[in-house]
């Protein structure tokens, strides 16, 4: 089973509907640790996204995500515009060209978007932040992709593990971003930038297949 | 929520229509992307300074483009960081063959998207600088946070490096000029009530009515500690001592004393704080040589109040008196 750019633009378009449903949702959670508006600012960019896919149907893999990269650089603003535009411009640098991806390309292309996150924000694992997400997510992937399982079975395990790190967020004392200026006080809240990384990877679980 | 608004999405745009509006005579609002410029520019021969961040915290930073300031701001949506790509445009329309400094708050949205700005900016060849400033005593500056946050060093930075900008020293010199203000400022920042972003609907977090809220930044988060509401005087003395002993200014030391509103909180509360912090600073034998009283670095409609210190050399307050013509600071002209 192959990953296509149909399946690619499914995903983005059904990411997109999520965080416009869990706009609210996503902001009370900022609101807790943050300044209230990621979820506002996470649904303005993928409706950025959306709006330039309709020109882009027929490109690439590499050309869909670094339309995306750019879409989301130039409208969600905050932390959130360059880190999750690194994720999508890392991952369009391996898939160029390309219309297919086996399931070991595109874990390699996540991984890469992944290491791309960590590096512009300077972050590492247990810092509560969306990398708390994405880690678990992209590590349950590369032992599913070079096990048996196949690829609806290794989007969900990364699903999982990307819930279960999100959730695993919630004891964290945030050391990056805004939280970390409540100190203490941002234990007990989940992080929203690992809960829209969550639903980035449920919305492939259900897309990509 | 009750705002004078019309909705919420337009908030930023029909704000910055109001500013062209009114100030056309000497500012150019440009939309999509959102800057505002000297109408003058690009000044030949001079560093451009530009600063920015999300909208919500006015005047910071369009109220201070004018001379001897800013030459450009750029908002990004409430509370939001502005994007690369609109940072861009702004420095290359003010870009006057001499550079162009960044002042960047330090927040992790900011920061970053000024990086990707700068690092734009100069793979088409204009030279770029940036500085941050950090001047939040409230965060500990430790390997466990973001950093120690820009607040109000911010406002006297663009001030005394616009000054000395406008005398056309070069783009070296005032990063080092920047770097020492920012050396030198220390703040803090209380609030009595949260705000309200337009898009959220209702307050950030939610502050009983006889509770304060200490060590805040200027986007409606939450600070680090949570007081019962005091006296203007045990206020002052809960702000003023953390940033006296962090520094720390001395016996003697000369100082610009800076008390700013956060947005909610009227004029008559923010001289009783004033009165404060001036017999504090006299009973430490710390002279206040300058001040600044009013609403400058606000957090939309927050009640509240933070206190800047910044010490004084000659430079500085040369720098500080020096001519200056925004819709916010004036004197000189």
């Amino acid at each position: 089973m192959v990953i296509t750019q149909n399946k690619i633009i499914k995903w983005l378009v059904t990411y997109a509907d999520i965080l416009n449903e869990n706009k609210t949702y996503l902001t009370e959670l900022d609101s807790e640790i943050g300044d209230a508006d990621h979820g506002i600012n996470m649904d303005r960019g993928f409706q950025a996204v959306i709006k330039n896919l309709h020109e882009n149907r027929e490109a690439d893999i590499g050309t869909i995500l670094k339309t995306t990269a750019m879409a989301l650089i130039s409208s969600v603003g905050g932390a959130s515009g360059p880190l999750y535009g690194t994720l999508f411009l890392e991952m369009s640098r391996c898939t160029e060209g390309k219309v297919e991806l086996s399931k070991i390309e595109w874990t390699a292309a996540l991984e890469a978007g992944v290491k791309g996150v960590a590096k512009r924000g300077k972050a590492f694992a247990g810092d509560k932040t969306m990398l708390d997400a994405l880690l678990p997510a992209v590590k349950a992937l590369k032992e599913g992709t070079y096990g048996t399982e196949e690829l609806p079975l290794a989007l969900q395990s990364a699903y999982k593990a990307a819930e279960q790190g999100m959730k695993d967020t919630i004891q964290m004392v945030a050391k990056k971003g805004r939280a970390s200026y409540l100190g203490e006080r941002s234990a007990g809240h989940q992080d929203p930038g690992a809960t829209s990384s969550f639903l980035m990877l449920k919305a492939a679980s259900e897309a990509l297949v | 929520m009750k705002k004078l608004i019309n909705h919420p999405k337009d908030v930023v745009h029909d704000s910055l229509k109001g500013v062209e509006a009114t100030h056309s005579d000497f500012l150019k609002v440009h939309f999509e992307p959102n800057y505002i410029i000297r109408k003058n520019a690009p000044i030949n021969g001079k560093v451009a300074l530009l600063s920015g961040g999300g909208s919500g915290h006015e005047p910071l930073h369009g109220g201070f483009v004018g001379y001897g300031m800013l030459d450009a701001a750029c908002p990004g949506e409430v509370f939001t960081s502005p994007t690369p790509d609109q940072i861009l445009e702004a420095t290359k329309a003010v870009a006057g063959g001499a550079g162009v400094l960044h002042i960047v708050k330090n927040y992790t949205g900011d920061v970053l998207n000024f990086e990707m700005a700068a690092d734009l900016a100069k793979s088409e060849g204009v030279m770029v600088e940036s500085v941050v400033i950090n001047d939040d005593v409230a965060v500990e500056d430790s390997l466990y946070t973001a950093g120690r946050r820009g607040v109000g060093t911010t406002v006297l930075a663009e001030k005394i490096v616009g000054a000395a900008a406008e005398e056309k020293l070069p783009l070296a010199d005032l990063v080092k000029l920047c770097r020492k203000v920012n050396a030198n400022g220390r703040s803090m920042g209380v609030a009595l009530t949260s705000c309200v972003v337009p898009s959220a609907g209702k307050s950030t977090f939610d502050l009983p009515e006889d509770e304060i809220e200490i060590g805040i930044g200027i986007h409606g988060e939450p600070g680090r500690k949570r007081e019962k509401i005091k006296t203007a005087r045990e206020i002052t003395e809960l702000l003023v001592g953390p940033i006296v002993k962090d520094l720390p200014f001395k016996k003697g030391d000369h100082v610009i004393a800076f008390v700013n509103g956060m947005g909610g909180t009227p004029l008559i509360e923010l001289y009783i704080i004033y009165n404060e912090l001036a017999k504090i600073l006299n009973s430490y034998g710390i002279t206040i040589a300058r001040n600044l009283i009013g609403n400058y670095i606000t957090s939309l409609e927050m009640q509240g109040c933070s206190i800047t210190l910044l010490k004084m050399d000659e430079q500085i307050l040369r720098l500080w008196d020096a001519p200056v013509c925004t819709t916010t600071l004036r004197w000189g002209i």
